[in-house]
């Protein structure tokens, strides 16, 4: 990781991103994205295929280093702030082989969690049965979704990083799902979700953030983006 | 230490749990071990004095080659749905991963050395001259050097484009000087003529040093993008 983006210099309860560039080769998904992102808040990140969207996600969950530019998540660089971030990517990052539960399982251990309390309370929390037995290579894709955010926010983590959440996951399952992550945030959680079905979340979310090649645009409180106010990312 | 400990022993029960299911590099690596040992009889006069000498290259060779496919699908189950980014984010430390991986391979690596092995005694003839209780710690210390070194250089050829071509790029001029030391020393014990002492102190001095570099270079390697 570039050495400056191990400062935090930031106070705690804020993330920031300073000067953040991320290039892989000659191509800069990040150009300078600067911005600081209030903790305890619904934030919804918008932008066509190509904004850097998803490399800003993964440049907070400290899987993306950064070309140039910091990071401070709670006053602390990504990776030390591990055991606070829960990451969903738009893959599910799950074994196809094992069960749900045997997934979480598996998780919960590497956060030091024992017994099967928490895993069979998060998969409840996310609509499905922990009792499900079938290999999750096998789950629709919804439930492969849902499993994945039981996945992300099995050790309670503080900040909930959510790549394309609602994709492949019909409308009353998403609505149960923006709930549950309203909830989340109701009870001091800080939330990120990349999407293109923000329709879903309009009301729900503290702030649209809005990015186009490589760089934050705009920041909003409602869906839509007052085109004659002067852009100050 | 305590977690550090657990989070290996989690890991790799669940490797153990995922190739139980699948079989994948289990099943690959004995038909590949079996075609050698039947290819090798079909070109070489098995009853000859000669399969002595040469039959301690023949089986390390096998099983080098054997443990590649293994090692290639170690990582490869971690790229699918790109389940490696979960332990990345979480605060579990790479030298547990890696640790596990190795014992998974090392597992793996032993339990066909002892299918095969029996197989390689028939078919070739052989009666161990020498004392045969030291091709154990031979065995134990050749395997625990091909697997070590090639879950890392597996790890670090995940990200390319031809990684099952690359591993064995990486690994096969690294694993020389403990190839050379299997083969003498199964060559001497199985001929008595000579001691196998120095090429088994040879492969414990290989094993200790490249364990120790592993170990303090994987985390730069799976937090590499």
């Amino acid at each position: 990781m570039n050495a400056s983006a191990s400062k935090t210099a930031a106070p705690a309860g804020i993330i920031a991103v300073r000067n953040l560039v991320k290039q892989f080769g000659r191509f800069a998904a990040l150009r300078g994205v600067s911005a600081e992102f209030d903790a305890g808040k619904f934030h919804v990140i918008l932008g066509d295929n190509g904004a850097g969207k998803t490399t800003l996600l993964r440049a907070l969950a400290g899987l993306a280093h950064p070309t140039r530019g910091e990071i401070s998540i709670l006053g602390r660089n990504p990776r030390d702030a591990s055991r606070e971030i829960g990451y969903m990517a738009h893959p599910s990052l799950l074994y196809d082989e094992m069960s749900g539960m045997e997934n979480l399982r598996y998780f919960a251990r590497l956060y030091e969690i024992a017994g099967d309390g928490r895993c069979r309370q998060v998969i409840q929390a996310v609509g499905l049965d922990p009792e499900l037995s079938r290999p999750v290579g096998k789950y629709s894709q919804g439930m492969r979704q849902r499993m994945s955010l039981a996945r992300a926010i099995l050790h309670d983590p503080k900040i909930l990083l959510l790549d394309e959440p609602f994709s492949n996951v019909d409308a009353h399952s998403a609505r149960e799902m923006v709930g549950l992550l309203k909830g989340m945030c109701d009870a001091g959680k800080t939330i990120f979700v990349v999407t293109h079905q923000a329709a879903l979340l309009e009301g729900v979310a503290d702030e649209f953030v809005w990015m186009q090649a490589g760089q934050i645009i705009d920041r909003t409180h409602r869906l839509v983006r007052d085109l004659d106010r002067a852009v100050e990312p | 230490m305590t977690s550090f400990w657990s989070i290996t022993l989690v890991t790799l029960a669940k490797d153990i749990r995922l190739e139980w299911r699948s079989k994948d590099a289990l099943n690959a690596m004995l038909f590949f071990s079996l075609l050698v040992v039947v290819i090798f009889v079909f070109s070489f006069d098995p009853l000859a004095e000669e399969s002595r000498h040469i039959v301690g290259g023949l089986v390390w060779v096998a099983f080098l080659f054997a443990a590649v496919v293994a090692l290639n699908q170690t990582w490869a189950r971690e790229l699918r749905n790109q389940v490696l980014d979960a332990y990345r984010v979480s605060p579990a430390p790479a030298t547990a991963l890696f640790l596990a991986k190795v014992l998974g391979n090392f597992i793996m690596v032993s339990l066909l050395e002892a299918l095969m092995a029996p197989l390689f005694v028939i078919f070739y003839n052989l009666r161990v001259l020498g004392p045969a209780w030291q091709l154990i710690p031979v065995a134990l210390l050749g395997t625990w050097a091909l697997v070590v070194n090639g879950t890392f250089f597996a790890a670090m050829s995940l990200r390319t484009r031809s990684r099952e071509l690359m591993l064995p790029l990486l690994l096969f001029p690294v694993s020389i000087p403990a190839v050379i030391s299997m083969v003498a020393a199964t060559t001497n014990i199985l001929t008595g003529e000579d001691s196998a002492h120095f090429f088994i102190v040879l492969l414990l001095t290989y094993d200790v040093v490249f364990t120790t570099a592993c170990l303090a270079l994987f985390e730069t390697v799976l937090q590499a993008e």
